[in-house]
């Protein structure tokens, strides 16, 4: 096989799994603040004194369901630009021609 | 930006993505992190230094109001969540809060502005404006968020040890989350334990340094991503990415700040209630 359907195979399965990735982070972050909002709403209907404290609090939690996925939009977006598997195929492709 | 002849796109970002290196391998240290990271820290130190020095107790100015703000909303929060008597977490927390929310707000400038400035400041020395590389945001740079994390691990240790005493602390590893009274069963638990505990201690400072970095490098890659399309699309969705980026920013220095008080009180604190 030579070089450039190589490297094309894996920038495509690379492309497949940031989008999964992204997409999946995606959807737990969404699923997470609608819970989390709704929630809050509940609590500030329940006892309306009380929605400043929830609302700092709500903020928080939504930092905290951020992580993850920001974490992975990061990383992937890394393998977007300067993808390491290209790199080990041109290594290897490096290594059989010499 | 893109009049320079034979950039392409991917050149562009790869410039962006690279920091100012000097030396190489484990003793390479990013300057340009390392720059911004101390001259945002004196800046925060010497204002509120001024602030502290002008204070009057009639009728504050605007920057005695914010300061004294800050001052009083973290303040609170530490009342609010440390259980225990040091003096330290509060002027630590403080610092987090207003020194990485600094580190953030560097994301709001232009992407080629601070950049194209140190290209044509070093020109008269001759050297390949394609090579000066700046990147702005210091909590962009995984070792920045690291060093913050860490310290904030050391601490952690630090004080549990010395609040609780080393063999209470260890013997707090072994038992805790599942506790037993046969002595069997206690040592069958040992090593579930270690490694639950294990586990927890070390997912902290990790989760807290790379919550950080994920969300500050992929601002700022959007921005950067942003910055390639044409002009007239470049408008409404920066200004929509800046708004949002700045509720991010504050939640998450806020975040990092909160957590840093949680952790330390969880250090401060037996848990005999658990």
């Amino acid at each position: 096989m030579d070089i450039v359907s190589l490297i094309a195979h894996v920038q495509g399965l690379t492309a497949i799994a940031v989008s999964l990735v992204f997409g999946l982070g995606a959807l737990g972050t969404a699923i997470g603040f609608g819970i989390l909002g709704g929630k809050f709403l509940e609590g500030c209907a329940r006892q309306p004194e009380l929605s400043n404290m929830l609302a700092v609090r709500m903020f928080l939690m939504a930092g905290l369901l951020d992580a993850v996925a920001m974490i992975g939009i990061g990383f992937s977006l890394y393998f977007v630009f300067d993808n390491p598997f290209v790199s080990a195929v041109k290594a290897a492709a490096n290594i059989v021609r010499h | 930006m893109s009049q320079e002849t034979g950039i392409t796109a991917n050149q562009y970002i790869h410039h962006h993505l690279t920091y100012w290196t000097v030396g190489h391998g484990f003793w390479s240290l990013h300057l340009d992190t390392l720059l911004v990271s101390l001259t945002l820290g004196f800046v925060f130190f010497f204002s509120f230094w001024m602030a502290a020095r002008k204070a009057t107790s009639g009728v504050p100015g605007k920057w005695q109001n914010l300061v004294e703000t800050l001052v009083g909303f973290v303040d609170q929060q530490v009342k609010e969540t440390f259980h225990g008597r040091n003096k330290l977490i509060a002027p630590l927390a403080l610092t987090i809060f207003v020194w990485v929310w600094l580190m953030n707000f560097m994301d709001m400038l232009p992407v080629d502005l601070l950049p194209r400035l140190t290209q044509w400041a070093a020109e008269p020395f001759g050297t390949n404006p394609e090579h000066v590389y700046l990147k702005v945001v210091p909590t962009n740079d995984m070792n920045m968020t690291f060093a913050l994390s860490l310290t904030v691990f050391v601490l952690t240790l630090f004080f549990s040890v010395r609040v609780k005493g080393p063999l209470s602390y260890a013997k707090e590893l072994f038992t805790h989350p599942f506790a037993a009274h046969n002595l069997f069963v206690k040592l069958l638990l040992a090593l579930p334990n270690l490694l639950l505990n294990l586990v927890e201690t070390l997912a902290k400072p990790l989760s807290l340094s790379l919550r950080l970095f994920g969300n500050m490098f992929a601002g700022e890659l959007l921005f950067v991503l942003i910055a390639l399309l044409p002009w007239w699309v470049q408008w409404p969705l920066s200004f929509a990415w800046t708004l949002f980026h700045l509720v991010i920013i504050t939640i998450q220095a806020f975040l990092f700040m909160m957590l840093t008080i949680v952790y330390l009180s969880m250090a401060h604190e037996s848990h005999h209630s658990h």
